[in-house]
C-alpha cells in the first residue's frame, strides 16, 4: 500500500478508506479467502468454549480484572515501576510514538547497534519504529514469521495475530524465491518455514537488540509476560545482549493471580488454542553467575492517547482490550474487507474504537461509520468491551459541533452542518404526532415519486417506496 | 439478556399495546395488521397508540443523541398503562429496552418512566412464546422456509430462538438451515447507505446463503432486514430478467397468520 | 514535567474515586476447576501435550537414562547439551558418555559459544519444575546450571518431568507455590511455560512446527508405577 510509508501523524486512514474497502469487495479471490481464513478462526475458538455458562463467567471475570486493574492504574503504574527497577529493569516514559522512538534508538546508538531483531508487537507498529530505526541506520528485523513475511513483501500486518492472514502459500513461495538469497520456488509450508527458521536462527545469533512487545506486565513481581508460538520471542528476549520491551500503558495487572484468566481468554478467543507454545515470564537481565539472557533489559510505557481514553469512563472502556483479535475474526466487515483497507495499525472493531485515540477523530472519524452494530464484536470480546456501544459514542463525538472543550481531539471532526440540520429536522417530524402524521401520509400519496436512483441504497437493492396505506389507514379501514 | 416470563405462572395479559416501528407503519403495514390480528385471535385487546412514530434508532445509531432523546422522550408517554408493549421488530424492541434507560440516564424521572417501559416491552415472538404460549396449528401444505433473524433480536434482545420455536410447531413446514445463519444482512441502518460497498457485499452473501437453501420463502421478524434483503434479491431478478421473485419473503407475522388459517392482509412482499 | 508525570499526573486526575472490588479469581477456579487425583492429572497433562506434538514417554528412576538413549539412538542424535551439576544431568552424563554420546555442558556465558549452540547442538536435556495438566503444560525456571537458551536453541529438547509434580491448572501453580510473593518467593530471571514444540500457523493457517525453537519436544514423564 502507498500509504505505508507516510507518517502515522500526516496519514488520515479515514480518507480513501471507502475506496480502499471497495476494491477488495470487487476481488472475488479476497473475499472468499478472507472468508475462509475468518470462518477458520471462529470455528476454532467456538470449539475452545464448549460451555456457554463457562465463557460466560470467564469473560466476566476477565473483564472485572481489566476494569479493576484500569480502576487502579497510576497507582499499578508505579508500583511496576518501582519492582521493575528493583529487578534492574530500566523504565522509560513515552507520551508520544517519537518520544519513544527516541528512547529506544537512544538505547540502539549507546550499544552501537546495527542490528535490532523483533518479536510480534503491534505497539512497535503504531510508532512506526522500523522506520525510525531504518532513518536512524539500523536495521530492524522482524522475526514472527507472519510479520517477517509481510515486512519482505514491504506491506504492513492485516490482522494483529496473524499478520499475512492476507497471502495465499503461493504469494509467500513466490516473495521466498525472489528476495531470499538461494532459496527456490517451493510452496510446501513446511519448507517454507524451514526457510524462515534458517535466515532467522542467524540474525538471532547476530543481533544486538531484541525488541518485543509485552501481553501482561505484572506489578506486584515486576514481570513482563509474553504469548508466543513460535519461540522468536523468546529469542529476541535471550538471545542478544539488550533487551528493548514496549507496551501501552494499559496493560498492567497488579496481581499475578490475575494472569491465569487473562492468558486462558486470549489465546482460546484468539486462536482457538487452549494456550500458546510459550508464555515468557521476564523478572529481570541476566543475574551474576547466569549464562545466558540480555544485559540489559529496559522497558518504554507509552501513552499515545491511552489517557485520552483513561479520562472518560465510557471511553476508558476501550483499554481493557487484551489484543486477542477474536473481534475482526466474527467481523462481517473486516471478514469482507481485510485489515489493509482500514489503514490503521490496528484494524477491525477494536481498531475503530482504539485508533481516534491515537490519531484523532480528524483523521479516523469515517471508521466508525463502517460498522452495521451487528454486535458480534461485543458478543465475542472476552473483557466485554461494548464495541457497538463506544461506535456510537465516537460517532456521536465525531459528528457534534465542536466543542470547547472536547473529551477527545478531533470532537466535532466529522461535523457537517446539512446532515445535522437534517437529523434536527427528522427529529422536529418525529416528535411530533401531526407533522408526522402529515408527512408519512404524503410519502404514501406520492410513492410514485420517489427516485429511482437512493444513493448507496439502490447500488444493490430497488428502490425504497413507502406502502400506499400506512398500518394506521389500514386499521382505521377495517373498523 | 431478557429473563423469560415462565408462561406457567405469568398470567396471560388481556390488553396489549402495540408499538408498529416507523418501517411497518409506512413500508410493511400488511406484516403489522397480520402481528395485530394474530395477537387478537388469541383473545387480547391490542391498543394502537395513534400518536407513535418512531423509537429514535436511527439517530441513536447514527451519533446524534440528542435528536434521538427528543423522539424517544415523545414515545416514553404513550403507554401509559402497565400492559405489555409488543414490536414486531427486535432492533426498535432493543432500542426501547435496552437504550432508552441509557439515554435518559441524566434525566431522572424519564429514566424512571424509561426503566418501567423497558420492563414490559416484548419483541413479538418473545411475546407470543414467552407469555402466551402461542402453539401453532398448522393449515398448510408442506412448504420450506428459512428465517432471518436480526442481530438485534439475535444479540441485543436474545430472542434468537423464539422464532425458530414458533416455526418448528408448524408440522408441514421445514425449516431449511442457511450458512452464516447468525452473520448480520449488511442493513445497520444508516450503514446501508454511509458504507454502500460494504454493506452490499454482505446482503449480497446473505442473499446467496439463504437461496443455496432452496426455501421457498424467508421469513423474518424484523422489516428492516426484509427490506434490505428482498430489496436486493428484487434488484437482482431485475438485473437477471426474472419476472417472478427467485427469493419472495415476508414477516413471520403474515406467515404464521396464514400457516393457521388467518386471512393474510397483503400479498408476500417480493418488493 | 518529564514524560513519566505528565502521564502519571493525566491518569491520577482521571482515575475513578473508587476501586471495584477486587475480582475473586480464586473462586472462579474453584467452581470451575475441581482438583483431579494423580492418576487424573497425569493423563491429562499427557494428552494434551501429545495433542501440541509433543512426544511423551513413561518411565521410572530406574530406566530413564536408558529410555533417554533410546530416544537419542531412533533420532540418531549423537551429541546432547545438558547440565552435570544437576543430579539427573550427573545421571545422564555418566551414562550416556559410556555409550558414545557426546555430552557437553553450557558452562561458559553464551557470549563465549554462540555459535557452538546456535550450529552444533542438536539436543539438549532439562529439567522441569512442575506442569500443568489442564493445559499440557512444563513449567520451567531456568537457573544457573540450566540456563535459557537450553529450552530454546536445540532442535529437539528432552524434558525430565516428575509426575508429582503436576498442578491442576495454572493458577494452582501460582497461588500454592506463592508466585505472587516477592518476599518469600522471588521469580526467576525468566520463567517459562512450555506446551509444545515450536510452532506456527502464519502461512495460510496452516498449522508447521520448527518455527524458531526446538522442532520437537519429549518428555521423560517419571512415574513410580510406570515399568
Amino acid at each position: 500500500m502507498s500509504q505505508s510509508h507516510e507518517h502515522t501523524l500526516h496519514f488520515r486512514p479515514a480518507d480513501g478508506f471507502r475506496e480502499r474497502a471497495g476494491e477488495v469487495v470487487a476481488n472475488p479471490f479476497l473475499r472468499q479467502s478472507f472468508r475462509g481464513a475468518m470462518d477458520f478462526l471462529m470455528q476454532k475458538r467456538a470449539a475452545q468454549f464448549p460451555n456457554p455458562e463457562e465463557l460466560e463467567s470467564l469473560r466476566s471475570l476477565g473483564e472485572q480484572i481489566r476494569q479493576y486493574n484500569l480502576a487502579k492504574l497510576p497507582t499499578l503504574l508505579e508500583q511496576l515501576e518501582a519492582n521493575l527497577t528493583r529487578n534492574g529493569i530500566q523504565v522509560h516514559w513515552a507520551e508520544t510514538p517519537e518520544e519513544a522512538n527516541a528512547i529506544i534508538l537512544g538505547i540502539c546508538h549507546k550499544h552501537s547497534a546495527k542490528l535490532m531483531v523483533k518479536g510480534k508487537s503491534m505497539v512497535s507498529e503504531e510508532i512506526e519504529l522500523n522506520h525510525a530505526a531504518e532513518a536512524a541506520g539500523i536495521e530492524a528485523l522482524e522475526s514472527d514469521m507472519g510479520e517477517y513475511i509481510v515486512q519482505l513483501a514491504h506491506e504492513k500486518p492485516s490482522h494483529i495475530i496473524m499478520p499475512a492472514i492476507h497471502k495465499t502459500k503461493e504469494q509467500i513461495a513466490k516473495l521466498f524465491a525472489e528476495n531470499i538469497p538461494g532459496v527456490a520456488y517451493t510452496d510446501n509450508v513446511d519448507a517454507l518455514i524451514q526457510i524462515g527458521r534458517q535466515v532467522l536462527r542467524e540474525k538471532f545469533e547476530a543481533a544486538d537488540i531484541g525488541l518485543s512487545g509485552v501481553n501482561f506486565a505484572v506489578a506486584e513481581t515486576g514481570t513482563l509476560c509474553l504469548v508466543e508460538n513460535e519461540g522468536n520471542g523468546r529469542m529476541c528476549t535471550t538471545a542478544p545482549p539488550v533487551h528493548i520491551a514496549i507496551t501501552g500503558i494499559e496493560k498492567i495487572v497488579e496481581k499475578l493471580e490475575h494472569v491465569p484468566p487473562l492468558y486462558s481468554l486470549l489465546t482460546r478467543s484468539a486462536t482457538g488454542q487452549n494456550i500458546s507454545t510459550y508464555f515468557n515470564m521476564i523478572s529481570g537481565p541476566r543475574k551474576p553467575g547466569e549464562k545466558d539472557g540480555p544485559q540489559e533489559v529496559h522497558l518504554v510505557l507509552l501513552d499515545n492517547g491511552r489517557s485520552q481514553a483513561y479520562a472518560d469512563e465510557q471511553l476508558r472502556k476501550t483499554l481493557q482490550c487484551i489484543r486477542c483479535g477474536a473481534c475482526m475474526n466474527h467481523c462481517p466487515v473486516y471478514a469482507r474487507i481485510g485489515g489493509h483497507a482500514y489503514g490503521t495499525t490496528y484494524p477491525g472493531p477494536i481498531g475503530k474504537i482504539i485508533s481516534p485515540h491515537l490519531l484523532g477523530l480528524e483523521a479516523t472519524a469515517g471508521l466508525t461509520t463502517a460498522s452495521s452494530l451487528c454486535g458480534a464484536c461485543g458478543e465475542v470480546c472476552p473483557v466485554k468491551i461494548p464495541i457497538p456501544e463506544l461506535l456510537i459514542r465516537l460517532r456521536e463525538e465525531s459528528f457534534s459541533e465542536p466543542q470547547a472543550n472536547p473529551v477527545m481531539r478531533g470532537q466535532g471532526a466529522g461535523h457537517s452542518p446539512l446532515i445535522s440540520a437534517i437529523w434536527r429536522a427528522w427529529a422536529t417530524v418525529y416528535a411530533s404526532p401531526a407533522l408526522y402524521r402529515g408527512v408519512s401520509w404524503l410519502g404514501s400519496r406520492l410513492r410514485w415519486l420517489v427516485p429511482r436512483r437512493q444513493g448507496g441504497w439502490t447500488r444493490v437493492r430497488t428502490p425504497l417506496q413507502p406502502a400506499p396505506k400506512r398500518l394506521r389507514d389500514l386499521l382505521q379501514d377495517r373498523n | 439478556m431478557t429473563t423469560p416470563a415462565s408462561p406457567a405462572t405469568a398470567p396471560r395479559p388481556r390488553d396489549v399495546y402495540f408499538f408498529a416501528t416507523c418501517v411497518v407503519d409506512q413500508f410493511f403495514p400488511h406484516a403489522g395488521l397480520d402481528a395485530i390480528t394474530l395477537l387478537e385471535r388469541e383473545g387480547i385487546r391490542v391498543h394502537f397508540p395513534e400518536e407513535q412514530t418512531c423509537c429514535g434508532q436511527p439517530a441513536y445509531t447514527s451519533g446524534f443523541a440528542d435528536e434521538a432523546r427528543k423522539v424517544a422522550a415523545h414515545q416514553l408517554a404513550l403507554f401509559p398503562e402497565d400492559w405489555p408493549v409488543v414490536v414486531p421488530s427486535g432492533s426498535c424492541a432493543g432500542m426501547i429496552k435496552h437504550h432508552y434507560p441509557t439515554l435518559f440516564a441524566a434525566d431522572p424521572v424519564r429514566k424512571a418512566a424509561a426503566e418501567r417501559l423497558s420492563a414490559r416491552v416484548y419483541e413479538l415472538t418473545q411475546f407470543l412464546t414467552e407469555v402466551l404460549d402461542f402453539k401453532p396449528q398448522d393449515c398448510g401444505s408442506n412448504c420450506t422456509v428459512v428465517l432471518h433473524t436480526s442481530c438485534s433480536a439475535r444479540r441485543e434482545m436474545g430472542v434468537h430462538l423464539t422464532g425458530k420455536q414458533l416455526l418448528a410447531g408448524l408440522k408441514n413446514v421445514h425449516i431449511a438451515q442457511q450458512d452464516h445463519e447468525s452473520e448480520c444482512c449488511g442493513f445497520g441502518g444508516t450503514f446501508a447507505v454511509k458504507q454502500p460497498e460494504i454493506s452490499s457485499a454482505m446482503v449480497e452473501d446473505k442473499v446467496k446463503s439463504l437461496k443455496a437453501t432452496g426455501a421457498e420463502r424467508v421469513v423474518s421478524a424484523d422489516c428492516g432486514c426484509l427490506m434490505n434483503i428482498l430489496g436486493h434479491a428484487a434488484w437482482k431478478d431485475q438485473q437477471e430478467g426474472r419476472k417472478t421473485p427467485s427469493l419472495p419473503g415476508e414477516h413471520i407475522a403474515s406467515f404464521l397468520l396464514r400457516r393457521t388459517g388467518g386471512k393474510a392482509a397483503g400479498q408476500e412482499n417480493g418488493q | 514535567m518529564n514524560a513519566r508525570d505528565r502521564i502519571l499526573s493525566k491518569l491520577r486526575a482521571a482515575a475513578p474515586s473508587t476501586v471495584p472490588a477486587a475480582p475473586l479469581v480464586g473462586d472462579w477456579f474453584a467452581s470451575h476447576r475441581p482438583a483431579e487425583d494423580a492418576a487424573a492429572k497425569v493423563q491429562r497433562f499427557r494428552h494434551f501435550i501429545e495433542l501440541a506434538h509433543a512426544e511423551v514417554h513413561s518411565v521410572n528412576r530406574g530406566n530413564w537414562v536408558q529410555k533417554l538413549w533410546e530416544v537419542l539412538a531412533a533420532k540418531e542424535l549423537r551429541r546432547l547439551l545438558l547440565a552435570p551439576e544437576t543430579e539427573h544431568g550427573a545421571r545422564a552424563f555418566e551414562a550416556l558418555t559410556e555409550l558414545g554420546v557426546e555430552c557437553t555442558a553450557y558452562h561458559q556465558p553464551i557470549e563465549q559459544g554462540k555459535a557452538v549452540m546456535f550450529r552444533h547442538i542438536p539436543a539438549s536435556l532439562t529439567g522441569a519444575r512442575a506442569a500443568i495438566a489442564e493445559t499440557g503444560t512444563l513449567i520451567l525456571w531456568p537457573d544457573v546450571h540450566e540456563p535459557r537458551l537450553m529450552s530454546l536453541v536445540p532442535p529437539v529438547h528432552i524434558v525430565l518431568l516428575d509426575a508429582n509434580k503436576i498442578y491442576n491448572t495454572f493458577f494452582e501453580a501460582i497461588s500454592s507455590e506463592g508466585w505472587g510473593n516477592t518476599q518469600t518467593h522471588a521469580l526467576p530471571t525468566n520463567a517459562l511455560l512450555v506446551s509444545g514444540p515450536s510452532k506456527t500457523a502464519d502461512i495460510q493457517q496452516t498449522l508447521a512446527y520448527g518455527a524458531h525453537g526446538p522442532k520437537e519436544l519429549v518428555v521423560l514423564l517419571l512415574e513410580e508405577s510406570a515399568q
